[in-house]
């Protein structure tokens, strides 16, 4: 059928998969020569920690940006879910899953607005979800001076603190939720048809696909994404956080560990198990870097030469495999 | 002896374009005059415009590479490395002034022109390109400092962004922000009417059929790029005299330069709007905050009415290009 053919996982291994392995034996090295240990259980635990909450979010901005779109506003949707959520918990248990609702439900009407501001109104989405992140960014800074609410003891202690061996529940929520895009993307009619809209928006159209229906989709499902990655941040920090999203520069660096992943900014090429890579390497050279006590200012130097690195070598490779 | 006025078509000055925006600026600039009719009394007026030079000038160097179809992210930073570079080298030592100006200048045409052959060579999409700049610009200037600006500006340089010509008749002053911006808004609006102008519209209107025609569309592209940085570095200069040294000096900007030059009628993919759109959108951006300032709204619920303000003015057009289509 015509739908095999539109499958999105085509591509074998990854290269950011190469990369990290590399990364990681390279940072091993150095660490141990340096006198450290970079796999110790403190270190891997806050490295799937890092990875937990980049990684929601750039599962979900993955969606969009495979449809060919972009969401800037998720900075601004994960710090209005940790307040919501919290202020919603307000410290008790009780308040957990209505709270978590809440906060779930906030994100997919805010995801649901940038769909229809990107397809009904046809806003470039650069601005549509700029705007909307403008939106968030005047109540947040209107309404809270600092942190607020508190998270229900109860989801402190899971989804905050709690492990299996080295392993956070929180990662293991990323990979759930990994797998589920994966399975919407590569098994399911919504997947196919966000490729293809992605790829050619006009075909698509002309082949049946309903792009509006399938570009809102995405969009919902991104800020759903945001919005549980901000459930999981007010668990981490035990109350709301007006500025988390943007200080965390979740926009951008969930941007970047998509583009990692080998997923095209331009859509229509790409998936979910490229960006889980992407997200790993930024929080492994996170991690290597901590362990060699790198100033956090030449860090950011470092990410900034690799994001740009990476995405010529996957612009060559793409250029040789057209001449070819 | 120039092209373009051998084409049959005479040069006008295209209103088409630019009409949606200065109806936003006359409407916001009454509603001004009701709520605080002092701000259009000629030397607040004329303060008004050298305060708003800096953004301006940087939606002026934005307009160019969003018109080929690119962008960049990395004037922001760019601007505050700038003025934290410039405090550093200048050291309150007013004989470093013109040396590190002219620096200024180099560094913001070398910011540029990175971006524009990594993008163009190495063809890494501009919003990474200058996404993974503004990244590395951030984290250099920090550590070049140790996490907190030093030195000093000295007062020939910090003159450009806070001084004016006293006691004019008729304007009451002119800020030299304001000179500043007069001679490069006319650079610029020369650059757009001139060949290369041209040729950057049809690049991001089209790049494919730009380079069968002989464009040497890398090219143009770097240009462009090393455009938006020279803005920036003169940005950079402005700012820093108006407001001093801080980390902070330029964050967001390249945010609110994109948002004024769409708000401009420029299109986000190129090949269409005026660099005077784009700068009246940046003045347009300033009028709407200085009247939120003079109602009273609170400064936290800004970035509210600037989002509203987008997404209506973009909707509109967007709605009317497509029904007119």
């Amino acid at each position: 059928m015509t739908a095999l053919s539109l499958r999105p996982a085509r591509h074998a291994v990854p290269g950011v998969f190469v990369a990290l392995a590399l990364t990681l034996v390279i940072g091993w090295l150095v660490v141990m020569l340096d006198g450290g240990q970079l796999f110790n259980q403190s270190t891997t635990v806050s490295l799937l920690h890092v990875a937990a909450g980049l990684g929601l979010v750039a599962v979900g901005q993955t969606l969009v940006i495979l449809g060919g779109s972009l969401d800037l506003s998720v900075a601004y949707v994960i710090s209005l879910s940790t307040l919501v959520a919290a202020e919603a918990m307000n410290g008790s248990d009780g308040a957990l899953l209505p709270a978590i609702g809440l906060a779930l439900a906030v994100s997919a009407a805010i995801g649901l607005l940038n769909g229809v501001l990107v397809t009904k109104l046809r806003i470039n989405a650069f601005i549509a979800t700029l705007g909307v992140g403008l939106l968030l960014k005047g109540y947040l800074d209107n309404g809270y001076d600092g942190p607020a609410g508190e998270s229900a003891p109860a989801l402190v202690r899971t989804l905050g603190y709690q492990r299996i061996g080295p392993v956070p529940v929180s990662f293991l929520l990323l990979l759930a939720v990994t797998a589920a895009a994966w399975f919407a993307l590569s098994r399911t009619r919504f997947g196919h048809h966000l490729v293809a809209v992605g790829g050619d928006p006009e075909v698509a159209r002309l082949s049946g696909v309903r792009n509006d229906r399938v570009l809102i989709t995405a969009h919902v499902l991104c800020s759903l994404c945001a919005g549980l990655a901000g459930v999981y941040l007010a668990s981490r920090l035990g109350s709301g956080a007006p500025r988390v999203g943007t200080e965390g520069l979740y926009d951008l660096e969930s941007i970047a560990a998509v583009v990692l992943g080998g997923t095209a900014l331009a859509g229509g090429r790409g998936g979910v198990l490229g960006t889980v890579g992407g997200v790993l390497l930024l929080a492994s050279i996170d991690a290597v870097f901590n362990q060699l006590e790198v100033d956090a200012f030449f860090k950011q130097v470092i990410r900034g030469v690799i994001i740009i690195a990476a995405v010529a070598v996957y612009a060559r490779r793409a250029m040789r495999k057209a001449g070819s | 002896m120039r092209v373009a006025e051998r084409r049959p078509l005479p040069l006008r000055i295209r209103t088409d374009g630019i009409a949606p925006i200065v109806a936003l600026l006359v409407v916001l600039l009454i509603l001004v005059a009701f709520v605080q009719p002092d701000f259009l009394a000629p030397s607040s007026l004329m303060s008004f415009l050298g305060r708003s030079a800096p953004i301006i000038l940087l939606a002026a160097g934005q307009y160019f590479v969003i018109v080929c179809g690119e962008f960049d992210l990395s004037v922001g930073s760019l601007v505050t490395a700038q003025v934290v570079v410039a405090a550093r080298l200048i050291d309150s030592d007013p004989s470093h002034t013109w040396p590190v100006v002219a620096l200024l200048l180099v560094g913001g045409a070398l910011v540029g022109l990175v971006n524009g052959l990594v993008t163009t060579v190495l063809r890494v999409p501009s919003f990474i390109t200058t996404l993974g700049m503004f990244l590395i610009l951030v984290g250099a200037v920090y550590l070049w400092s140790d996490g907190a600006p030093k030195g000093g500006l000295s007062e020939e340089f910090r003159r450009f962004g806070r001084r004016a010509i006293e006691d004019v008749p008729l304007l009451g002053r002119i800020p030299y922000a304001l000179l500043v911006l007069v001679v490069v808004a006319a650079i610029a609006v020369v650059l757009t009417r001139s060949d290369f102008g041209r040729t950057l519209v049809a690049v991001g209107d089209n790049p494919r059929t730009a380079e069968l025609s002989g464009v040497r569309v890398a090219r143009t592209k770097t240009i462009a790029f090393m455009l938006s940085g020279l803005a920036a570095a003169v940005a950079a200069i402005l700012l820093g005299g108006y407001s001093g040294v801080s980390f902070q000096a330029g964050v967001g900007l390249e945010f609110g330069a994109i948002t004024a030059v769409v708000l401009g009628g420029v299109a986000l993919g190129g090949g269409r709007g005026s660099v005077v759109g784009a700068m009246l959108g940046a003045l347009t951006l300033e009028t709407l905050f200085a009247l939120m300032n003079f109602t009273g709204v609170s400064g936290a619920l800004r970035s509210t009415v600037q989002g509203v303000i987008i997404l209506l003015a973009v909707a509109v057009s967007s709605l009317r290009s497509s029904s007119s289509r």
